[in-house]
């Protein structure tokens, strides 16, 4: 199994006193297998996804990610995951805006070591980025600007792919077009995909799909 | 530029700065000794201006109310830059003094430098001085000796019991196998009485003085290091002078007077003395012999020769060790040791 | 790893150019001012060592003749048999040149400065022909002569020499003009007295006189070094938080993308280093140039205020560029430690928006008031209490640091009174909207506080010096003409010939002395009306002035006043009689304590000295006739005879050199303060979007915005400005009350000069505008689609 997400919590302290927001999550996911993840805003899904990318500790529960139980890992180690084993993709494009865009899709296979020209040109390739790559992020738009953000993600070939509503931030045929050109990629690569998305439509496209509630899994949807 | 640097390209006592070979070389207009010197007193008292170098040193040993045995030192070098004089600063005549008193716990040293020309140093024949600033001395028959340090002065009395002798072949004192040599005259028959004035206070002591006078312009061959001096009055009111000047090879060219109680002179030629050192002090940073043994067998002499004080060093710009001794062997007496080239 | 995220950070300045110019030149700018004032301290200081060095004045006792004249040679041999360990000097002029000789056998130093190893030949030096060391520019003034060796180490302006051949250069032969004591002396020696009675001597002074005279000038340049560079750091930590706020959204992206955070913080740390270092070296090179551009006026006024020569030309001294390139580092780390804590502290998953700059917590603000209320009374209680140099530092630190904390929280009151009485809705807008940008602004404002706090304060004092000085020198340079004889015989002839030429003949003529143990000098003068109109006395009692015209009443300086506590009443004895003091009077300038008595007087307590020196009252129209006369009929030498107006106009022009120094360090902080400022407003205009995006949607122009945001910055430079004034004239009264008088033994009184506080305002404002002008022309073209993007959800 690639994933094994068991009984995980997490608490957040707000003004209001402590707010429980994830309350014992379980789920697994396994190489080559898409997950949507939905469910209302403050259901706790970007937080599931932060604590599986290794962005921040649990309070409780574990996360075996490739063998790996991510609480034994310091920040150190859980760099090591984010850099390595896992590629997040997020809403927001989080672009090196002072790099152009073939050194932004290089850039995390470069920080991983694991930096392959030849799968590059293929991503810029498939993403239609090709004529854009001597470009600066601010001259892109929005849908090639998060297409650059997973041919990134996708450039060090990792084993679970993260996103985070990557498509909320692009209108629906772009939306759509993009979605689309990551789950081809993602399947060419063998990786497990984990998406949140509130979009039915989009987790629609997924093998499975989970429901956040209230910090619990509510349960699959069909 | 301080003044031991200057010294030290000045002074062919500097031995360590530039071997002995210092002023070795030609004599630029310098005079040469000659041998057979006819000496004329009281002129040859005086300053030899045309020599390149020139000493009045008396060592004396002393004794105090208890006993305590006192060595005294008074020196005044001088030193040309060229063979002239004048009047005035231009003067080319260096002049210093050295001055000591060696206790058996102490050793008090005092150096003044001064220029010939304005008169704050000098030598007159008729009648004798020889002064650098207020030290002076004033009699080769009889008259002052005296000298002030920041912490020791003394003031002295000496009248000579006894005629000048001349060192060497009458006068012409050889220092080397190749020829170098110098005038030497000596007055080994004083005796003195006067105050040392020692951080703890005032002590009269009386005792015997010698005075050596030296001039000469390449007074060292180039092969030789330093020496090892000794002037030892023995107990029977005999008298001798002996050195051995080390060479660059481990050889030594030695020298000796043995001076009858009359001051009647025999002059030893190279290897008739033995002079070979038996214990060596710590000085400071330096090792220095410090008992010797001395032999003269022409004479019968062969004695332990001791020093009173092991550190009587001359911290001054030329520095070099001397002190009074004490004898002991065929003969006992006392006497004064100086050694240059330890440095 | 490493190479990959540091070319991801270096890439930010590539596209950036203009950000690194600007924190580049901040640093750049700051070192500059600070290295350049060092420099010319060091420069000066090293020329004041120099000298002190070469004469053995301060560290050794000196003997000379109590009449001023040149003592015979006879007299220091005779010392020298008489047991005294002391060693002869003779100096003069010679073409411009100071020629010192010395006797290397005796001189306690040998031969100063000079080292062997540069070329001296003792031999050469002592007999004939002679060695004459110098530096080139002193070395190419002379005749030809003496070989000469370039010696750098010798102080400027002067040559050493043996004494014979500087009594054969000057035409001297056998005169001594003074004799330096050993520290050691044998333990039997003849008093001097029985020896040479005519000789006096004078103990040694722990720093040289020419030291302590310049420290006031060296003061004022040292408080403007510790400001420029107060100034600097601020600009420093604008450059840097500029550089951190822009690059927060970066930072962020990196951690998330699997960089640990302590890597990244040790590469910006090393990016920062290399930055700091180019900044360093450039602001090094820069402050040479300033110093450079300075020092032959700071080194001309060093010379006609107090006669110490300063070399004109810099040397590059290693300590100095290392000092400077040390500033630059240590500024830049202690301006970077803060930026680095938040980055150490950054939430990876918090919004990547950059944080918004709010108004500073109530807690924060608190401490900071009540600290910046510690101070200001601590320096209240210093101002009344304050008698040493240390507390007078101690003052003006306190008074410097409390108001650059007070500023903000004063500033914040202000705006809010503003705010609260202002009726239209966009002037509350306004003043709302500026008090909430204080935060961001408040370092540089407090830069531009101090920086013109320190011109108020230093002009302030440099002005009323001048004021004093120039009054000072009406009431002392009297006396239409000044002329000096050189020997006794000249001075007598000269007295009969002037006798019915002139109103009146003034000797001037003094002996030095000691009072209550401090070095004095006794000041004989002929009664006449000169001084009884010119003189201002501080303190006196009734009809001071028939009292010393009676020879028994004396009047005594200032400084000796202050040092000795003497005053009015007092009775000091001299030579064995006793003087009533009967009046005190300002003598600036002047190092030592002076006694003031007739002439009669004078020459009973000291029978051997001869005058040389005449001071001439006559009708100012018939100077120049005089001088023709002096120069025919007696045969002076013009340098002999020195006219009123010519010692005015020269101290003026000295003065000028001053203003000179005071102008450009004047320009140069208020121009780093002004790039603080333009630091600031940078680092603000990010933020500055989205809270001016509400206020353009609500139908204020772009161009309006950006005047607003221009008027903002003049305000808030008016409101510092306000604040600076006061704080400048505390600081100017610190200097001039208390340092001056701890550190010289002399009040200043102070003047105020309004018009120039009143151009320092403009040109504050000229610089506050100057910076703003450029964010608010930015701000007036942003263009419409990145307000609106504040409303969208893509921020």
């Amino acid at each position: 199994m690639l994933l094994t997400v068991t009984d995980l919590r997490k608490t957040y302290a707000t003004a209001d006193g402590p707010f429980d927001v994830l309350r014992g999550v379980d789920l697994t996911l396994d190489a080559g297998e898409t997950l949507a993840l939905t469910g209302e805003s403050g259901s706790g899904k970007s937080t599931l996804l932060h604590l599986i990318g290794g962005l921040d500790a649990p309070d409780g529960g574990r996360i075996v990610l490739d063998g790996t139980d991510l609480a034994t890992l310091d920040d150190t180690g859980r760099a090591a995951v984010r850099r390595g084993t896992v590629g997040v993709v997020f809403q927001q494009f989080n672009l090196i805006p002072s790099l152009k865009i073939a050194d932004n899709i290089a850039f995390q296979a470069r920080l991983a070591g694991r930096y392959d020209a030849a799968w590059c040109q293929t991503l810029a390739d498939r993403m239609g980025l090709v004529s854009q790559l001597n470009k600066y992020p601010e001259q892109l738009s929005g849908g090639q600007q998060q297409r650059v953000a997973i041919a990134r993600t996708l450039a060090p070939r990792p084993k679970l792919v993260l996103a985070d509503e990557p498509t909320g931030n692009l209108d629906e045929a772009t939306a759509a077009n993009v979605l689309a050109l990551m789950l081809e990629l993602v399947a060419d690569t063998g990786a497990g995909l984990l998406m949140v998305t509130h979009s039915d439509r989009l987790a629609g496209q997924m093998q499975h799909r989970l429901h956040l509630a209230l910090g619990q899994i509510a349960g699959p949807v069909a | 530029m301080n003044v031991k640097a200057l010294l030290l390209c000045l002074l062919p006592l500097s031995a360590s700065a530039q071997g002995f070979a210092g002023l070795g070389g030609d004599a630029d207009g310098f005079s040469i000794p000659q041998p057979d010197p006819q000496f004329s007193f009281p002129a040859d008292h005086g300053a030899h201006p045309d020599y390149r170098i020139e000493w009045w040193y008396v060592t004396a040993n002393l004794t105090g109310p208890d006993g305590t045995p006192y060595g005294l030192q008074w020196t005044l070098f001088r030193s040309a830059l060229a063979p002239q004089t004048q009047e005035g600063w231009d003067d080319p005549q260096l002049w210093m003094g050295h001055a000591a008193v060696t206790t058996p716990d102490a050793h008090y040293v005092a150096e003044r430098l001064a220029r010939g020309g304005i008169g704050q140093a000098g030598v007159t024949a008729t009648p004798f001085s020889a002064w650098i600033d207020d030290w002076l001395f004033d009699g080769i028959d009889s008259g002052t000796l005296r000298a002030t340090g920041a912490d020791f002065a003394y003031d002295m009395q000496l009248t000579a019991q006894g005629p000048l002798v001349a060192q060497g072949i009458d006068g012409y004192s050889v220092k080397s196998a190749s020829g170098q040599a110098s005038y030497y005259y000596s007055q080994p028959f004083y005796e003195v009485a006067g105050t040392l004035t020692l951080p703890d206070g005032p002590v009269a002591v009386t005792g015997t003085a010698w005075l050596d006078r030296e001039w000469s312009s390449q007074p060292l061959a180039d092969n030789q290091t330093g020496w090892d001096w000794f002037s030892l009055n023995f107990d029977d009111g005999a008298r001798m002078m002996g050195f051995r000047l080390r060479q660059t090879d481990g050889e030594n060219y030695t020298s000796a007077t043995w001076i009858a109680p009359d001051g009647t002179p025999t002059p030893y030629a190279d290897g008739a003395l033995t002079a070979t050192p038996l214990e060596e002090s710590q000085v400071g940073p330096r090792t220095v012999p410090t008992t010797w043994r001395v032999e003269l067998p022409a004479q019968g002499v062969d004695v332990t020769v001791a020093a009173v004080n092991t550190q009587a060093w001359m911290d001054t710009s030329v520095p070099y060790w001397e002190g009074p001794v004490t004898i002991d062997g065929t003969r006992s007496g006392v006497g004064y040791l100086e050694m240059t080239g330890y440095e | 790893m490493t190479r990959t995220v540091f070319s991801a950070l270096l890439s930010h300045w590539w596209r950036n150019p203009l950000q690194l110019f600007t924190l580049l030149a901040g640093l750049a700018l700051a070192t500059a001012l600070w290295s350049g004032v060092q420099a010319i301290n060091a420069e000066a200081a090293a020329s004041y060592d120099a000298a002190a060095a070469t004469l053995g004045e301060g560290s050794y006792d000196q003997l000379t003749r109590s009449d001023g004249q040149p003592m015979d040679q006879a007299t220091y041999v005779a010392l020298r048999r008489a047991g005294w360990l002391v060693s002869p000097v003779v100096e003069g002029r010679l073409d411009g040149v100071r020629i010192v000789g010395l006797d290397p056998l005796t001189a306690p130093g040998g031969l100063g400065p000079v080292e062997v190893t540069e070329g001296a030949d003792i031999g050469q030096f002592l007999s004939g022909q002679g060695q004459v060391f110098g530096r080139a520019d002193a070395l190419a003034a002379l005749p030809d002569g003496p070989a000469q060796v370039d010696s750098p180490d010798v102080a400027p302006g002067t040559v050493i020499t043996d004494i014979g051949v500087a009594q054969r250069l000057l035409d001297r032969p056998g005169q001594i003009d003074r004799l330096i004591v050993a520290p050691v002396q044998p333990v039997t020696q003849a008093p001097l007295d029985t020896i040479a009675p005519d000789l006096t001597r004078q103990v040694a002074q722990s720093g040289s006189d020419v030291g302590r005279l310049t420290d006031s000038f060296h003061l004022n340049l040292t408080a403007f070094g510790l400001l420029s560079f107060a100034v600097g750091i601020f600009i420093v930590n604008g450059a840097i938080g500029l550089a951190f706020e822009q690059r927060r959204p970066v930072v962020r992206t990196l951690r998330a993308l699997g960089v640990p955070l302590r890597r990244l913080m040790v590469l910006m740390a090393a990016e920062l280093a290399v930055l700091a270092l180019v900044a360093g070296a450039v602001g090094v090179a820069l402050g040479y140039v300033v110093a450079s551009l300075l020092l032959p006026d700071v080194a001309a006024t060093l010379q006609g205020l107090y006669g110490a020569t300063v070399s004109g030309e810099l040397q590059l001294r290693p300590s100095w560029w290392l000092s400077g390139l040390g500033v630059a580092l240590g500024g830049t780390a202690m301006a970077a430690a803060a930026a680095f804590w938040r980055l150490a502290h950054l939430p990876l998953l918090a919004g990547a928006a950059p944080r918004a700059l709010t108004m500073a917590a109530g807690r924060s603000a608190r401490v900071q008031g009540a600290l910046a209320a510690v101070l200001l009374v601590a320096a209240g209680v210093l101002a009344l209490t304050a008698g040493s140099l240390t507390a007078g530092f101690a003052l003006l630190a306190t008074l410097l640091i409390g108001a650059a904390l007070a500023l903000p929280l004063i500033l914040d009151r202000v705006l809010a009174l503003a705010e609260r009485l202002s009726t239209g809705v966009r002037a509350r807008w306004f003043w709302a909207d500026t008090r909430q940008q204080l935060p961001g602004l408040s370092l540089a404002l407090a830069a531009l506080l101090l920086a013109m706090a320190a011109n108020v304060g230093v002009s302030t004092m440099v002005s009323s010096f001048r004021l004093t000085f120039t009054g000072f020198l009406d009431q002392r340079l009297a006396s239409e003409l000044y002329v000096t004889a050189e020997d006794a015989a000249q001075a007598d002839a000269l007295q009969t010939w002037l006798a019915p030429r002139v109103r009146a003949v003034l000797p001037i003529q003094s002996a030095p002395a000691e009072v209550a143990g401090l070095p004095t000098e006794v000041f004989g003068a002929r009664d006449d009306a000169t001084y009884r109109d010119n003189w201002a006395l501080l303190s006196s009692s009734p009809d001071a002035w028939d009292a010393v015209a009676g020879g028994t009443a004396i009047l005594i300086n200032e400084q000796l006043s202050r040092r000795s506590g003497l005053a009015v009443g007092d009775v000091v004895p001299l030579v064995g009689r006793d003087f009533t003091i009967v009046g005190v009077y300002g003598d600036y300038g002047n190092p030592i304590g002076q006694v003031f008595m007739t002439e009669d007087a004078f020459l009973t307590l000291y029978p051997d000295v001869t005058p040389l020196q005449f001071g001439l009252r006559l009708p100012s129209a018939g100077v120049p006739a005089l001088q023709q006369a002096l120069a025919d009929d007696v045969g002076l030498p013009p340098t002999a005879v020195i006219d009123q107006a010519g010692i005015k106009q020269f101290s003026l022009d000295v003065f000028n050199r001053t203003f000179t120094v005071t102008t450009a360090l004047n320009i140069l902080t208020l121009t780093v303060a002004g790039f603080a400022i333009l630091m600031s407003l940078l680092t603000l205009a990010a933020l500055r979007v989205p809270q001016l995006a509400p206020a353009w949607a609500m139908g204020l122009t772009r161009r309006e915005l950006g005047l607003l945001e221009l008027i903002r910055a003049v305000l808030l430079a008016v409101l510092t400005a306000a604040v600076a004034l006061p704080l400048g004239l505390a600081l100017a009264w610190a200097l001039l009350a208390i340092v001056n008088v701890a550190a010289f033994g002399w009040r200043l009184p102070m003047f105020l000069f309004p018009l120039d506080y009143l151009r320092l305002g403009g040109f504050a404002l000229v610089a506050a505008a100057l910076a703003a002008l450029w964010p608010a022309w930015r701000l007036a073209r942003t263009p419409p689609a990145d307000l609106l993007k504040v409303f969208s959800n893509e921020r």
